[in-house]
Formats: C-alpha cells, sequence, structure tokens
C-alpha cells in the first residue's frame, strides 16, 4: 500500500494491461471462434420487450496509420428510452425498464474491421447538479491489443442538434470543431435507423477520448 | 446522484501510458492528444450489473468447463483473491472474467498460429461473481510461455488476462496476472509498459500453500483493486433508500 501523510491509507488501483490480440476468447469466444457458455453477452440489447426506438451503431476504428482495426472489444453503457440508467446510484424521477440493462459488448470484424451494436435511442440525462441535462449520448470503452489503458468515450447522435448544442461535456471540449469526432450521423438502411460513428486513435480526426 | 456516489480520481501514475513504444502496437494506437478531463456524471457512475442466472455451474471451473474426452493436460492450479476498492471495502457480486493460453502457451482463437498444440478439452476461459466479501474462486490449468511479435525474439511470461466491472463503468479494468517466480516477468514488454515498479509487482500472485490442494493442485492468491468512491455513505444510503 502506498503510505500517505497523516496517515492516510488508500488501496492503490490494480494497474491496467492491454486486452491482448486474444481478448476474444474470454469475452466474446463466438469470435474467437468457439462456444463454451451456455449464455453468452451480445452487442444485441434491444429485446422484443424492451421499450424505445430501434437504433443500429456501427463503425469502424482507425489506428494512427489510417488502417482499419479488426481486434478491438467495443463495450458499451447507456440510458434506457426514458434517460435513465439501469443502477441504483441513478435516483432520477423516470421510468424504469428492467428488461433493459443498457450494456452490450461487441468486437470489430476480423474481416471487415465494422462493429455492429443492436439497441434502442437513449433519452436524456440529467447532468451533474447545477448543470444542463446531457444530450442522448452512448458511453463507449476500448480495449484491444496495443492499448494499455482501456479508452472511453461518448458518441452523441447527429439528429440532436438542439440538445448537444446545450451539452455540458460536449461543451467543456474547448475546440469545437472536435466536438464533432464524438457525434454519429444518421441515416437510414433497409427500413432501419443507422447511426455511423467511426472512431480515430490519432491523427486529424482524433476522437475526444476522456479521463473519467 | 449525490456527491457520494463520484469516484476517486484515477491515478495514473500506477497505469502504463497509452504509448509505450517498448511494446510497439501500442505507438499507433494511443492518442496523441491529452484526455479531457471529466468529472463524474450519472454517465460514469452507473454501470451494468449481472445476476448468478446469467452464468453457468461450470463458468468458473476451466478444467471441465471445455473438457470433451477427457480432462485438459497441464498443471491444475486454483487462482483465488478478493476484489477490493479503494477504500479497502468489498466490491461484491461483481463480474470476474478470464482468458489464458493452455499449458503449451497455445490459444483457442482463430488467429494464434504458434506451435504448441491445441488441447482439445480445454477452452480457456471463465467466469464468476464476487460473493459478499468480493471473494472470487477458479480452477483451471497454469498456462504456458508463448512468444509474439514484439522484438525478434520476444515471450511473454505465463499470464492470465482478467475483465472486472465494478459498480460504475469508470471502474472498468483489464488487466493481466502473472505467478510469482517466473523467469520471464523481467524480459517482458508489457509488465515493462508500466513505469511504476511497485504496482507492476502487483500483478503477480502469490503462491499459496494454504489454499492449495494436497496431492491435487497448487494455489495463487491474487488480489484485485478497483477505484474507490468518495465514500461508503452511497452504500449507506442506498440501503436506507
Amino acid at each position: 500500500m502506498t503510505p500517505t501523510p497523516f496517515g492516510l491509507s488508500y488501496l492503490p488501483e490494480t494497474p491496467s494491461q492491454t486486452a491482448g490480440p486474444y481478448v476474444h476468447i474470454g469475452l466474446i469466444p463466438s469470435q474467437a471462434g468457439f462456444e463454451i457458455f451456455r449464455n453468452n453477452f451480445s452487442g444485441d440489447i434491444a429485446g422484443a420487450d424492451v421499450e424505445g426506438q430501434r437504433i443500429v451503431i456501427e463503425g469502424r476504428i482507425f489506428d494512427g496509420a489510417g488502417h482499419v482495426t479488426k481486434d478491438v472489444l467495443v463495450e458499451t453503457w447507456q440510458a434506457n428510452a426514458a434517460g435513465r440508467y439501469n443502477h441504483p446510484a441513478d435516483q432520477q424521477n423516470k421510468s424504469l425498464d428492467q428488461r433493459f440493462r443498457g450494456w452490450a459488448r461487441t468486437g470489430t470484424d476480423f474481416n471487415t474491421g465494422l462493429y455492429t451494436i443492436r439497441t434502442i435511442k437513449p433519452g436524456s440525462v440529467a447532468g451533474r447538479k447545477g448543470r444542463k441535462a446531457m444530450a442522448p449520448h452512448v458511453n463507449f470503452w476500448l480495449a484491444s491489443r496495443g492499448i494499455n489503458i482501456g479508452l472511453a468515450t461518448r458518441m452523441y447522435f447527429g439528429d440532436e442538434e438542439a440538445a448537444n448544442s446545450q451539452d455540458p461535456v460536449l461543451n467543456i471540449i474547448e475546440q469545437s470543431e472536435r466536438r464533432q469526432s464524438l457525434i454519429a450521423t444518421r441515416s437510414e438502411r433497409d427500413g432501419a435507423v443507422v447511426y455511423t460513428f467511426d472512431i480515430h486513435f490519432q491523427g486529424d480526426r482524433e476522437t475526444v477520448f476522456f479521463d473519467v | 446522484m449525490t456527491p457520494e456516489a463520484e469516484f476517486h480520481q484515477r491515478d495514473r501514475d500506477l497505469h502504463p501510458p497509452a504509448y509505450t513504444p517498448v511494446y510497439k502496437t501500442s505507438v499507433l494506437r494511443s492518442p496523441r492528444i491529452p484526455l479531457w478531463s471529466l468529472q463524474n456524471s450519472l454517465s460514469e457512475v452507473t454501470g451494468p450489473a449481472f445476476s448468478p442466472d446469467e452464468l453457468g455451474p461450470l463458468d468458473n471451473d476451466l478444467v471441465l468447463n471445455y473438457a470433451k474426452q477427457g480432462e485438459p493436460i497441464g498443471e491444475q492450479t486454483i487462482v483465488h483473491g478478493y476484489v477490493l476498492d479503494g477504500n479497502g471495502q468489498p466490491v461484491s457480486n461483481t463480474l470476474v472474467e478470464v482468458w489464458q493460453a493452455n499449458a503449451g502457451g497455445r490459444y483457442r482463437h482463430r488467429n494464434d498460429t504458434y506451435i504448441a498444440p491445441i488441447d482439445p478439452n480445454f477452452g480457456g476461459c471463465g467466469r464468476m461473481l464476487t460473493d459478499e466479501r468480493g471473494y472470487y474462486f477458479f480452477r483451471t490449468i497454469k498456462p504456458g510461455a508463448y512468444p509474439f511479435r514484439n522484438r525478434v525474439n520476444s515471450w511473454r511470461p505465463a499470464h492470465i488476462h482478467f475483465s472486472v466491472f465494478g459498480t460504475g463503468f469508470a471502474q472498468r479494468l483489464i488487466t493481466q496476472m502473472y505467478f510469482e517466480g517466473d523467469p520471464l516477468i523481467p524480459h517482458d514488454s508489457i509488465i515493462a509498459t508500466i513505469p511504476d515498479k511497485s504496482a507492476a509487482d502487483r500483478l503477480t500472485a502469490k503462491l499459496d500453500l494454504n489454499a492449495s490442494r494436497p496431492l491435487e493442485c497448487l494455489a495463487y492468491r491474487f488480489d484485485i483493486v478497483l477505484r474507490g468512491r468518495r465514500q461508503t455513505l452511497f452504500e449507506n444510503k442506498l440501503q436506507g433508500g
């Protein structure tokens, strides 16, 4: 334990290590090429009874040389359609949908590099005390070979311009053009609403990542 | 959300930085612009919870959970420990997932081409929930060392990958556990990404003879610490409604 002045003692956090190239074995075994668990976690979390508008979130993740990465673990965490998280720390006076956990997990495809999340569009969530409400958003967490500590970012919705312009998190990003890296583009394909959210580790379009 | 629900600031000096040329793959996968510091909102203090009925009875037994015609080859080994937070409080009912190579150092993964053979009876992954004391336990086969393409002759020490959730998404952590006494530890490029020597040392599980099973298997102890919340007031408030 790291000694601190005045006898304060907190346990130091366990250091992170890369998830490595074979992260799929543990977290997405079907992508690694085998079936082992009776129940698997997935990127399709919009079950039949879940309330809300069905959406698809998809995109690719680019490295610093502009190459598409094909081995990245993608996890998302979001509020339900009413804008409430399924967690006891969220005491907002909004309805809870017990059929919706709000967490998804997938990997970028080994061939195409595309990741796909099938979910519902979240509602807006209360901001910190004294701040405006946060625009609808999905929290992303990325881990892979070459990532030493998981990368946190957020995806906002391109068709929520008014809410985005008031969002207390987007607005702390000093360079307004960098906010665009967090905003997904809406389109429709075969009757489905698709939000395209590409992520760039580096370069002119480097995504804003957060120290949360 | 009350301020008590917030997490302590992450001490980034205990972790590897994103850009570590000793581990070549990190060079093109590390953000170049500093992370934006974000005070916790509901999006960070909340996170997914999992229930026991989502897991199968053999999910934490890597010796049996993929056994087809017999048991896997190698040293049966127990790994156990506690998941605690920075305040020393147990993190109960949290999901711990593990994955690893087999006894020969080969991963059951379509992208692994190492010469060591796949073991038909070993999958190499498991998962479990901590109990109310934050305790977890699993049985496995001790993994072998294997080479990886970093330098010309880079080898990984035997290790087990761990994924842990905690109670809020800002606690999310993936790490690796090593085995006490492994001579490859001082040569490893992945451990070398951690600048703080004492932090790196905490990733080495200790031989735990008291937890071993005589004439059956050895045991290793590996405790995991996640970020603490501002205080346990959080828990009390929840229980009190």
